[in-house]
């Protein structure tokens, strides 16, 4: 973590140039002078501030952001649970509801169709008798027929 | 031999009492330079406070470590640098993060002053080239201003700022060769 590459200034920097605050010239040891006191003034004042640092407003401020959005995530994936189950719940009742018009269509097509063959063959017994019945006079004719129907 | 390597437990209590005061005494004395040279290093209050606090929570969790071969003031400022710049640098990779600073402008920097100037117009003056030196101090690099700011604010010797920063001694006069020749130009170019 330390620097430990060399600094590689541009040629020609003043490297040898005196560093020590009493060797450089009055306008900038005065400059200097008046910066280190500035920034001890600035800092003994904040340091006698008392300590409620920004920080752990802003932490706590995220921290039920934090809860808040999370509250709202649960919440919709809820509602939308909730919303699905009864989206399919209503889907299954509505294709059960179908499902029964249809059979419920089929029993009475079937019916029907059961129905329409017995009146039939009523309507055709009727026939049957209703020819059946011929005059006494022609009545040995008609044996015949019945005679020559079932052979 | 077993009798020198077993400890009583009340020697061990009393050697860590002893350890506790010590690293108590080190807190009173240099949290104030260190803070200092935090606030001057991000100019934020909050910022500087945090990292100071950091620094001394690292420090005492590595207390039983340090030898003493430099000294503690060099010591918890290598690690208040190591702090800073691990900042700065996941501040540079957490780019997508809120981008928000507390950190005072320069105007309000230079604000602070010595009382002992006389007359409004030497505390205007004054203001002027506290200002001109933060304006010069805001365009160094992070090595040079800390370089500059161990120097000039908190006056460590050149073979101390080589220790605390793990630089040579040479390459630190290089920098605050630079950093003057910076601050000569921006207080109007008198070398």
């Amino acid at each position: 973590m330390i620097w430990n590459r060399k600094a590689k200034g541009p040629a020609g920097d003043p490297v040898d140039a005196p560093t020590d605050i009493e060797a450089l010239d009055p306008v900038l040891k005065q400059a200097l002078g008046e910066f280190k006191a500035s920034v001890r003034a600035w800092s003994d004042d904040a340091y006698s501030r008392p300590r409620v640092t920004r920080e752990t407003v802003v932490r706590k401020r995220k921290i039920a952001v934090g809860w808040s959005f999370a509250a709202v995530l649960l919440a919709g994936a809820l509602s939308g649970g909730l919303y699905q189950r009864h989206h399919q719940d209503e889907l299954a009742a509505r294709i059960a509801a179908q499902r029964a018009v249809e059979a419920r269509r089929q029993a009475d097509e079937q019916q029907r169709a059961r129905n329409a063959q017995t009146d039939e063959e009523v309507l055709a017994s009727v026939d049957k008798d209703l020819s059946r019945e011929a005059p006494s006079a022609m009545e040995p004719l008609a044996q015949l027929g019945d005679e020559g129907e079932s052979q | 031999m077993a009798a020198c390597t077993t400890l009583d437990p009340m020697t061990i209590a009393t050697a860590d009492e002893r350890a506790a005061q010590e690293f108590s005494s080190v807190v009173q004395s240099h949290r104030p330079q260190i803070f200092r040279f935090l606030l001057a290093s991000t100019r934020d209050f909050d910022l500087a406070e945090t990292l100071t606090q950091e620094c001394f929570l690292k420090a005492h969790r590595n207390w039983a470590s340090f030898r003493g071969e430099s000294s503690a003031m060099t010591w918890l400022m290598r690690i208040a640098i190591n702090l800073q710049k691990d900042h700065w640098r996941n501040r540079r990779i957490q780019f997508w993060r809120q981008t928000h600073t507390n950190a005072v402008d320069l105007d309000e920097a230079s604000e602070w002053l010595p009382s002992h100037e006389s007359s409004q117009e030497q505390r205007l003056l004054a203001r002027e080239r506290v200002g001109q030196v933060w304006t010069a101090v805001e365009g160094l690099s992070e090595r040079q201003r800390t370089v500059f700011l161990l120097r000039y604010v908190e006056e460590l010797e050149l073979s101390e700022i080589a220790r605390t920063t793990g630089l040579s001694e040479g390459t630190v006069k290089a920098h605050l060769s630079r950093a003057l020749a910076r601050v000569r130009t921006e207080l109007g170019g008198r070398r």
